[in-house]
């Protein structure tokens, strides 16, 4: 598996005009900067499109990039509500990592860390992918033994994973805390180092930027309120702007994708749960890795920057706000404070919220539904932004040719009444 | 953060409880024949509503009793607390419960109409 290497596409040089590379730049700094175009049009939408993608975020994007790169799909419209990447795109803590534990989520998390791998050059655009590692830590020896577990599962799918002795974090990771009387001590880990970090905001306007380049009309302020059927078949979508007809419609919205499907009737296993990060005042390095705890529920790694980045578990209700409750980043503190107690008179900048669309066995939807020409992406709960362009390359396929391929069959829409579920809840050394 | 009114314990913050989901699904009775897709209605498939929403919370770090709130998903206002076992009696909680989908679906007819009770079947 590990050796296949996804379809790109057929692009000839990496895209996007005007082009960047390091003589646009010096030749636009004589102008002092304000010569250059817009990395995208504003369209105003057509009456008729091939293809109408719902939702504007990275998964989004990506999906109609591919569509237009490797399928050759160029008639189509990415229809945002708001602004592109201005909901859970711009809202995660950026962390890409593969390891996970089941065949299935192996496949596609793999998929899409090989395309991370080449995506600056892909599009052009620098999304300052930073394979700075990923360290999932175990608080006690039965999540070491568990882990190791894990570790030789993902690395028997050809994914890199290694498991490091709580000495071996210590050198690797200098301002940790290994001391064992704290109350959730540094019992060991395991390390991706082909995990890290990418630039969430770089990876949306690359992707617009792409697929703009490539006819692709991203329209941005227009708000989907309704899905046109004929019978069991869709034939176009009403929004603020007025009906656009098409035939086939993608819909990549995470938390509010329950409200889109019940515009069909259709009703999914999802939950909408907020998921809450924080980022601190920037200071001098610290760290250099990305540092995961499944038991605590925290995450941290320390932008380019220097913002120190944290996020945490969901929270336990139902929620549209994009806000969360207090006591989830005070929990998810006071076990990041205990391990590196370097941050502990961190002052924190800025908080926010995501509408994290949450699955009962913790793995997206990439399905067909009962409707024909409606495909839905969704699912992805807290784990969405590693499998951007994953997600957005075999959603395209299914799309282009109405049929899930290999690595999207198992996530179907049916694995819900035929019970073959893949459950990553917590198996991969993730928060879910 | 959210002050819950727990019906037996009076206002307590969120931290106190555990939130159960979605109220009012009923298990489809053992003799009713029903599909798996049908089935999957009342294990899997959920109401996700933006607005108001009915749900199941338990005060688990105090009374350890169960309850019903009628939450609004967006604004999280609670509009009401009410018993197990009961449904709301504000209207457009009321309106929130007969308006789901749920209560069309075979799942829970097949949990109401079977001939006998689960208890009887088990004799």
């Amino acid at each position: 598996m590990a050796q296949n290497q996804p379809d790109r596409g057929q692009r000839g040089l990496p895209g996007g005009s005007p082009r960047y590379s390091a003589l646009a730049l010096a030749k636009k700094a004589m102008n002092y900067h304000q010569d250059w175009q817009r990395a995208w049009r504003d369209p105003e939408p057509k009456s008729e499109y091939d293809a109408i993608i719902i939702g504007g975020g990275g998964h989004g994007l990506a999906t109609a990039y591919y569509l237009a790169a490797v399928h050759g799909i160029n008639n189509i419209a990415v229809i945002e509500k708001g602004w592109i990447g201005g909901g859970n795109t711009g809202r995660n803590t950026t962390i890409i990592r593969s390891n996970y534990l089941w065949d299935e989520s192996a496949a596609i998390y793999e998929h899409s860390m090989k395309l991370w791998e080449g995506m600056t050059q892909d599009l052009n655009f620098n999304v300052m992918f930073s394979q700075r590692g990923v360290l999932t830590i175990a608080h006690s020896e039965h999540e070491l033994r568990e882990m190791s577990r894990r570790v030789h599962a993902i690395r028997l799918n050809g994914i890199d994973s290694e498991i490091l002795g709580s000495a071996e974090i210590k050198k690797f990771v200098p301002t940790i805390n290994i001391d064992q009387s704290i109350r959730y001590p540094v019992m060991g880990g395991f390390l991706q180092k082909r995990g890290g970090t990418a630039r969430h905001d770089a990876v949306a306007w690359g992707y617009a930027r792409a697929a703009d380049d490539l006819g692709v009309d991203i329209i941005q302020k227009c708000e989907v309120t309704g899905l046109r059927r004929q019978g069991r078949k869709i034939i176009g979508v009403e929004t603020s702007r007025g009906f656009i007809k098409t035939k086939k419609v993608g819909c990549v919205v995470a938390g509010h994708s329950s409200v889109v499907a019940a515009m069909a009737g259709i009703h999914l296993p999802v939950a909408s749960r907020p998921l809450q990060a924080l980022v601190s005042e920037p200071i001098k390095p610290i760290l250099n890795t990305v540092i995961m705890s499944n038991a605590v529920h925290m995450y941290i790694s320390q932008s380019d920057k220097g913002e120190m980045v944290l996020g945490a578990g969901v929270d336990k209700y139902n929620s549209y706000a994009q806000r969360g409750s207090f006591s989830v980043p005070e929990h998810m503190l006071a076990a990041a404070v205990e391990l590196f107690p370097v941050l502990s008179r961190l002052r924190m900048l800025r908080h926010w919220g995501g509408i994290v669309d949450t699955c009962p066995d913790a793995s997206p939807i990439i399905s067909k539904t009962d409707i024909e020409g409606l495909y839905f992406d969704c699912g992805w709960g807290t784990g969405g932004f590693k499998a951007t362009p994953g997600s957005g390359h075999v959603f395209a396929d299914l799309i282009a040719n109405d049929r899930p391929n290999k690595i999207a069959a198992p996530y179907t829409l049916d694995r819900f009444s035929s019970g073959l579920l893949i459950d990553e809840h917590g198996a991969a050394g993730v928060a879910h | 953060m959210l002050i819950i009114p727990c019906p037996h314990c009076g206002p307590r913050d969120e931290i106190e409880f555990a939130c159960g989901g979605e109220a009012h699904i009923a298990r489809p009775l053992v003799e009713n024949k029903i599909s798996d897709a049908e089935f999957a209605n009342y294990l899997f498939i959920r109401d996700n509503t933006k607005g108001l929403f009915l749900e199941r919370w338990h005060h688990s770090a105090g009374c350890r009793k169960w309850f019903n709130l009628a939450r609004d998903t967006f604004t999280h206002e609670i509009i009401e607390v009410y018993p197990m076992g009961s449904l709301p009696k504000k209207a457009s909680a009321r309106t929130s419960y007969s308006s789901s989908w749920r209560r069309g679906t075979l799942a829970e007819k097949a949990a109401k109409t079977g001939k006998h009770s689960q208890t009887e079947g088990r004799k």
